[in-house]
Order: C-alpha cells, then structure tokens, then sequence
C-alpha cells in the first residue's frame, strides 16, 4: 500500500518526534510511506483567520504533493478536518476550476492517522506497549470535523501496560483554537486553564491528543504550572514497543 | 441600516475583564452546566432528533428563500382576521411605528413579553424618550431592568446573576417602581419568583398595552406564537385592550404544520424540557377574548442585507433557543456581555456582524470570538453551520477592513502565506528555526516579543525542534544515509 | 388611526427580492419530513400522566362516573371555594361542584377583579399530547376566554383519554388554527434563577389534571 505521509507544518517543525512515531507505527504496520518533498501546511491557519487568498498556494502546494496517493496520512485531526472540509472552499475562492477539480480528487484520499489505522488498515492493537498512566483529550477537530469518535480510544486501550484514566468534561475544548490563543489569550488560557485541572483530577503522568497543536497549548500551560505532566501525540504512544525497553 | 453604536470595547479586551471576575466565571458556569445536561437528556429521548432537525433546518431555508412571497400571504393573513400590519426598515423605523401606536392609546405605560427583537431596536429607550414607561415581565428581564443592567443571555438575560445578587436587587430597587420587596425576603428562588409575582400583578392587571415579540408567524394562517414558561406572556397577550407585536422578517414559518417540527425542537433545545409550560398561539383579533386591537410590525434591520449573502444568511434561521451559547466554552468564560450585543454568544458572533457591518473594532473581533470547537453546531436545532459562517465572515473582515493593523496583519499572513507555498522556502525556514532551537535545547520558551508575548504570557512556547522532520528524512531516507 | 407606511414596505420587500435575485439558493422546495410522524407508545393515557406528573402537576385518573368525585377532591386539595365554570363545561361533572362551592360562569362576563378574586377554573381539554405531558386548549365552549385559565391560581382541566395524541405532529392535526390556543404543560414556571426550575409564577401556581378513562 503507497502511502504518503503529511507531516504538517507544526509537525515538521516544531513537534518531528511526533512524525517519526506516526511513520513507524505505520512502517511497523507493512505500510510503504513516502513523504513527498513538496509538501508544506494545510493552510488552515490562513483560512480560519479570514485570509482565503493567502492560503491557495499551500492548498496548491498540497494537492501538487499529494496528488496520486492511495492513501495520504497526517497526524493531526485539525490539518485533515481543514483539508476535507476547507480546501474545497479556498479552491472555490480563488475561482481556478482546475484548483477545485484536484481538491475533490485529493481530499477524500486524506485520513487523520486514527482514523487510517482502525478504518482503513482495520486494526486496532498495533502492538504498542506503554506502561503509564494517560489520560486522552479528544481534539475538537477530530470530534466534531471528522467525527472520529472513540477510535483514538480504541487504539489505546489496546496498548500493553497502559492506564487510560477517564478525563472529566473530556469533549469540552482546550481553548487553543489557532490565532484564538493569540487574538483572545485571556479567554484561551482560561479554557485551557480548566483543561488542566481536569488532567490533573485523573492523576495521569501523560495527557495525550491527536493534535500537537492542542498539546502545544496545553503542555505550555502544564509546564509553565510546573505541573510534573507531560504531553505525548497518540502516535508517540503507539510507536513504543516492548523491545524498546 | 442603523449604524447602532455598541458602545462596548471590542471581544478580546471585555473578555479580558470578564475572566477575572470570579462570580461570573462561578454562576456562568453552574447555569450553563445545569442546562447543557438537561437538554441532553432530553434530546437524547428522541430517536429522531436529526431527521427533526434536517426539517426544521429545510422549512427555514425554504422559507427565506421565497421570503417575499411568505411576507405578502402573512400580511393578507393577519388584516383578514382584524389585524394591521406595519413595516419597519430600521430600528427607528420602528420605534417611531410602536411609539406612535401606544400615544394613540393614551396610555403612558406599556407590559412587555420578553423579546430580541424589542431589544434590538433599543424600544424601551425609544420608549422611555416619549415618556412612556415599558415594564419587562419576564423574570430574567425584570432583574436586568431593575438592576440598569443589560442582558447577558438570549433566553435568561440575567444568567450572570445568582438568587443572592437577585435578592439585593430586588431589595434595593422594587419599592422605586411599583409594589416592594418583602422585608424578609430570602435568597429563596421559590420567594424570589413569588416576589416577583407580587410586584407585576398589578401592572398586568392596570396596563392598556402590551408590547411583545413572537417566536413563530405563520404565513398561512396569519397566526403568531409565543413559547414562555412563567405566564407573564399570556398575561401580556390576554389582558390589555391593545397588542402591539415586533417581529423580525425571519420569524416566518410556511404552514401551521410546519410548527410540528418547531415546537419539538425549540423547547428541548432552551430549556431542556420536553414542553415549555405556556405557548400561545393567536390570530389577529378574536371577539370577546384578548385585546380588540392588533398591530404586527414586521422589521427588517439588516436582515434582508444578510439574506443575500449566500453563506451568512444561515443565520436568519435562527429560533433563539440559545443552546448554542450553552454550550460554547467561550460564552461560559467571557460571559454575553464581553459580545457588546443583545446578540451573545456564538449565534451573536454570526449575526451582529450581519446586522450591522464590520467597520466598527467592536463587531469586526466578533468573529475572532471563537476558537472553532464546532460545539455550537452539533447542538443547533435548525443546522446552522456556525462555525463555517465565523471563518466566512473573518474573510469578510480581512476583505473589507483597512486598518493599519490590518494591513499589518495583512502583510504578515501574506508572508506566511509565501513561505508556506514552497517547500524550499519552508526549508530554509527551518533551517533558521532550527538554529535557534539547537540554542534552546529542548527546554520551552518563557518569554517571546510581542505580538508572540500573548503566548507566553500564560503559557511557555515550545522551541524548534533542532532538527526539523524534512531534515532528518533528508538525512536517513534519501540518498544513501541510513537511518539511525 | 395611522395607516402603515407604504413606502417602508414597499422598501422592505423590494430589498428582500434584491436580496433573493442574485443567489444560487439550491432547491429547497421539497423539504424532508423523515422524522417519525407517530410515535409508538404502549399506552396514550399511562405516558400522558406519567409526563405530566413529572412536571409537578397533580394527575388523577378515573372513569366518567368518578369524575365529579375527583374534581372535588382536585378543588379541595387546593382549598377553593370561589370556581369558575366555563359555559359549556358539561353538567354532569360540574353539578357536584355547585352544590358544595360558589361556582359561577362568564355569562354576564366577569370582571378582571371577580377573575382575580377566584379560586379555581374548571376546563375541558381540547387536545392531550401524551409525550409531552402537555394540554391544549382552544377556548370554545367548556373552556372559555383565555384570563379564565390565567387569573385563578388552581386550573382543574378534564382530559378525555379518547382525546390524548402520541406527540405533537398528531396534535397540531386535531387543531383548527383560526382561533386563540394556549398549550399547558404543567404549572407556570421559571428557570431564571441559576436554571432552576421553580413551579408557579404567573399563571396558575396549582395544576389538577383529571384524566377521565372511558370517553
Ligand atoms: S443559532 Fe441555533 S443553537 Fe444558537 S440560538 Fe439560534 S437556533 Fe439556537
């Protein structure tokens, strides 16, 4: 199976431990994973701020790099929910026909990495191992965009050694939100802040999502509290195996 | 349109006040907490609450989308059963029209129902300039009038208050406009509404007029409807000798059976009740019950400036059943009056902006107000895609707004937007970031420049990575490097 | 009187149609309707008290000759003395309550003073929706204007359990939308005290709903 990893802008960047975990669980899988060189960012921080026009070259770049795979797969809910949903629209705004024509080809073939491994690879026990206690927050994007539902769930509480511990309140969002932190940080924090308390209500070691994005709002508030949690993207937790240790 | 001034700072800076304020946070929290589960549960008894929700959302679309014709047979319908029916283009058009109507009375006060549309146009001030005193009877209201305040919630305009603060202003400010406060009043919500009982009977009893709005019209049958809880709206509408209604152009349903779908989804979605204890339903003038004359007016006030946008007239769908504000987490922290609108919340951020244009700071970081959670529609009853309609209108913002700091802004997305184009100017973007990150080490970053210092005010930012994911696929998958 | 302006109208609805002529609206002619038009519910009668119990109303159930005995019991649960019977309310049930109240019509109207100086209303109901515990009424004859069930703080309302529907849908049919309704679902009540709800505001504070089996 050809399969193209998206690594995400904030992924390549910021988060790559996060994006090597997602092509080795994949590799480990018996995935071929490609990672095309042109690629760059969804676009989705253009678009969600109001800046349509400023975010057709990276959707061009994406269907440019994208273009022809089976599969695309992203470890981010957000950057997938933007790309079926939002492409389409950018596409339509910058009125190039052909721009649209290769969205509605691309789009589809585009899987949050939850979603990829339990709907398309139809597994749910990748044979991770992780002996610590989680709690996992279901990012907003991946909830109510690609409506994942309790895949991310189901992929953990197959992991070996692994405490999932219920986290309060989990589907309320954590304030992040993209240029939100930034424009409303009063507001952000504040969410973020009751986010917080509720991972530390559950007693975890580690709060795991499927989003850095959200996890880099919340580790922030967690390290700045000097709260002893750390953050871990889902495909972190999957990559370990036993023989890691 | 009315370029009404909302005379509040704009989003970011009300919210900034509002999240200190402890008892807002705590009685915005409880009251939003307590309604969220309610309607759960009762939404959750139907197994076709989505099948209701596709119609209810299909019969509103339907109907602005032949929304002149619907106007024409509600007003045929009304002045056939003894009714009359007025226009109102804007805000004064219509105060001028309810103004006039009650000096013809000769009366010098009003009762109200509860209604936006009232509130929108500012009619009790309008009102109130004319020398004529409007009395609101809905609880939530009489606690927001009494107080001077302003309503912060579209279904319980005093959401912000909790039974003690609702008791001192009961205390403090009743005796100034009719029957007192009981001395030995408590913080009792079951005292509280009997005082309130006590204090607007005999303004229902001795008023003339009575000032409501609707939350249905029925074009067929030139009916109107309003769904209350308390009785104060079938105190308005049955005693006094005059009715006038204020109804925004939107409120328009087809057919009587249209409202099958209606009364289903509205008070499962405000209230969290299966039924809402009152609805009234009447048409124009009946003989010998109710008032002997019935005045409609139909206000437009940048609604049909709305309707023709495509994407943002959604919006016009609206049943003000307010679930959407009791779900979103930021209306919960920065409570409705940070919104700068009688319209808070999420449905407030799509439709004050709608009504009256983003040249203003204050409406054009309304559509900011939101972080996307996509909360607020899974709960709408009539679909409206609000999330979609905030990102549409920031398009609109960015389009139409020519600030300096939006050029700023402007320049800066642009930039961005050039680097994220090309994956070798990505590169070369990391590479430098990557500098930097191999500075930092792993450790987060507590402090940046302005405008990143908003980040790290509250929260340390991480540091690049020092070797970026393209890097090190450079190193380990292209060419001949092995993987480490 | 002021006649309406035309102009206004003429404005608004001219900006409606410009509104309306430039877009691409879809066909929204054909609107589904695949919510279920009848609900299935073992027993009409048993839901309808049960929904309308939990919304703090006092529900009892007879057959037709136990129901004086039951509106008896409903008025002096409330201890009312002074009760309204509408015109047309039928004689056989409201006999008894004459003989031991001070019953009295709305024929010649009564005054918003001798309204308000009542106890209790006795109506029929036109229509009882069962999923929602709810009670219409369309104010013909045994029912009345709609200040006779609004005034007194105990309404009584009769409820034929021949005349209770599954939900809304099937009620909506039964009603002629020409004249005034008022749809009952319990008590008045508010939830604008921190979204509690507290029972008895404005309307009548006492709710008696006597289900009558066999008519
Ligand atoms: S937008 Fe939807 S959820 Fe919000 S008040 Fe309007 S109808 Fe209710």
């Amino acid at each position: 199976m050809r399969v193209a990893l998206f690594a995400t802008c904030l992924g390549d960047t910021l988060f790559p431990g996060a994006v090597r975990a997602t092509l080795r669980v994949l590799e480990r899988l018996g995935c071929t994973v490609e990672f095309p060189p042109g690629q760059t960012c969804c676009g989705q921080m253009h678009t969600n701020t109001g800046y349509h026009e400023q975010a057709v070259p990276a959707v061009r770049s994406f269907v440019a790099a994208f273009e022809g795979y089976d599969h695309v797969v992203a470890p981010s809910g957000s950057c997938v929910g933007s790309i079926r949903h939002q492409h389409g629209i950018v596409a339509e705004h910058s009125g190039d026909r052909k721009l649209s024509e290769a969205v509605g080809r691309v789009s589809p073939h585009v899987h949050e990495l939850s979603e990829f491994l339990v709907d398309v690879l139809g597994v749910t026990d990748v044979g991770a191992y992780f002996p610590h206690r989680v709690t996992y927050h279901p990012t907003c994007h991946s909830l109510r965009m690609l409506r994942v539902g309790d895949k991310p769930r189901r992929l953990l509480s197959e992991v070996r050694g692994i405490r999932l511990l219920e986290l309060p309140e989990a589907e309320q969002c954590c304030g992040f939100g993209g240029t939100f932190a930034l424009k409303n940080p009063d507001v952000s924090v504040a969410m973020g802040a009751d986010k917080t308390r509720h991972v530390r209500e559950t007693g975890a070691e580690v709060l795991c999502a499927s989003d850095s994005s959200c996890l880099m709002h919340l580790g922030g508030l967690l390290d700045r509290q000097r709260e002893g949690i750390r953050t871990m993207h889902l495909a972190e937790i999957l990559a370990g195996t036993e023989e890691d240790r | 349109m009315s370029g009404v001034d909302l005379g509040m700072p704009a989003f970011p800076d009300a919210a900034r006040q509002a999240v200190r304020d402890a008892q807002l946070r705590h009685n915005l929290g409880r009251a939003t907490n307590t309604i969220r589960n309610k309607r759960a549960a009762v939404v959750d008894e139907l197994d076709d609450w989505e099948q209701l929700r596709a119609s209810g959302a299909a019969i509103k679309a339907h109907t602005l989308s032949r929304l002149d014709t619907y106007l024409e047979q509600f007003e045929s319908a009304v002045t056939a059963v003894g009714g009359t029916v007025h226009w109102a283009r804007d805000a004064a058009e219509a105060n001028r029209i309810v103004t006039d109507l009650v000096r013809e009375t000769g009366e010098t006060e009003a009762v109200k129902v509860k209604s936006m549309a009232t509130q929108e146009i500012g009619l009790n001030e309008a009102l109130a300039s004319a020398g004529i005193s409007a009395w609101e009877t809905d609880l939530a209201e009489l606690i927001v009038q009494l107080d001077e305040d302003r309503p912060s919630h579209i279904l319980v305009p005093a959401i912000h208050r909790n039974r003690s603060e609702i008791r001192e202003i009961f205390r403090r400010e009743m005796a100034g406009s009719g029957t007192p406060a009981p001395t030995d009043l408590t913080a009792d919500p079951v005292q509280l509404a009997e005082a309130a009982r006590h204090h607007l009977r005999d303004k229902f009893l001795r008023a003339n007029v009575a000032i409501s709005g609707a939350n249905f019209a029925v074009a067929e049958t030139g009916s109107l409807v309003v769904v209350e809880s308390e009785g104060n709206g079938r105190m308005c509408l049955t005693m006094p000798e005059h009715l006038i209604s204020v109804v925004g152009i939107e409120k328009l349903v087809p057919s009587w059976r249209d409202l099958e779908v209606f009364l289903q989804l509205l008070p499962r979605s405000s209230t969290g009740e299966r039924m809402n204890p009152y609805t009234s339903v009447w048409n124009g003038v009946t003989e010998g019950d109710g008032p002997s004359s019935f005045h409609v007016v139909l206000l437009d006030n940048g609604r049909s400036e709305a309707l023709a946008d495509e994407i943002g007239s959604q919006a016009l769908r609206c049943i003000r059943c307010s679930a959407c504000l009791n779900v979103c987490p930021v209306y919960e922290r920065a409570g409705g009056h940070a919104y700068g609108s009688v319209y808070p919340g999420p449905i407030g951020a799509v439709l004050t902006p709608q009504l009256y244009g983003v040249e203003s700071e204050d409406t054009a970081s309304l559509p900011y107000a939101s972080t996307l959670c996509g909360a607020c529609y899974d709960v709408c009853p009539v679909a409206i895609e609000i999330p979609e309609l905030l990102v549409h209108l920031r398009n609109r913002t960015v389009r139409e707004r020519k600030g300096w700091f939006d050029r700023l802004s402007s320049t800066a997305m642009r930039g961005l937007g050039w680097v994220f184009g090309d994956s070798k100017r990505l590169g070369r973007a990391q590479r430098i970031a990557s500098l930097g990150g191999r500075l930092f080490g792993r450790r987060g970053i507590g402090r940046l420049p302005w405008p990143l210092s908003r980040w790290t005010d509250a929260r340390d930012a991480p540091a690049p990575a020092p070797e970026s994911f393209r890097q090190w696929w450079e190193r380990n998958r292209t060419g001949n490097g092995d993987e480490r | 009187m002021k006649r309406p302006s035309r102009d206004a109208r003429e404005a608004v609805l001219g900006s409606v149609r410009s509104a309306l002529a430039g877009g691409q609206r879809g066909s929204t002619d054909s609107i589904p309707r695949e919510y279920s038009g009848k609900r299935h519910v073992e027993s009409l009668p048993d839901l309808f008290r049960e929904r309308v119990a939990e919304y703090r109303a006092e529900v009892r159930t007879t057959d037709s000759s136990e129901a004086p005995e039951a509106v008896l019991g409903a008025l002096e649960a409330a201890a009312a003395r002074r009760v309204v019977v509408p015109e047309g309310f039928p004689a056989r049930w409201s006999e008894p309550v004459a003989e031991r109240h001070d019953a009295f019509g709305d024929s010649p109207r009564l005054s918003t003073a001798a309204l308000e100086n009542a106890d209790a209303v006795l109506t029929t109901c036109t229509v009882g929706i069962a999923t929602t515990g709810t009670m219409v009424l369309d104010h013909g004859p045994g029912q009345g204007r709609r200040a006779l069930t609004l005034l007194p703080d105990t309404h009584v309302c009769l409820v034929a359990a021949s005349r209770i529907v599954d939900d809304v849908p099937a009620a909506l049919a039964e009603l002629d939308p020409t004249g005034p309704m008022t749809f009952i679902s319990g008590p008045s009540a508010t939830s604008d005290i921190e979204l509690e709800r507290v029972e008895g505001v404005h309307g009548p504070r006492n709710l008696h709903v006597v289900v009558v089996g066999d008519v």
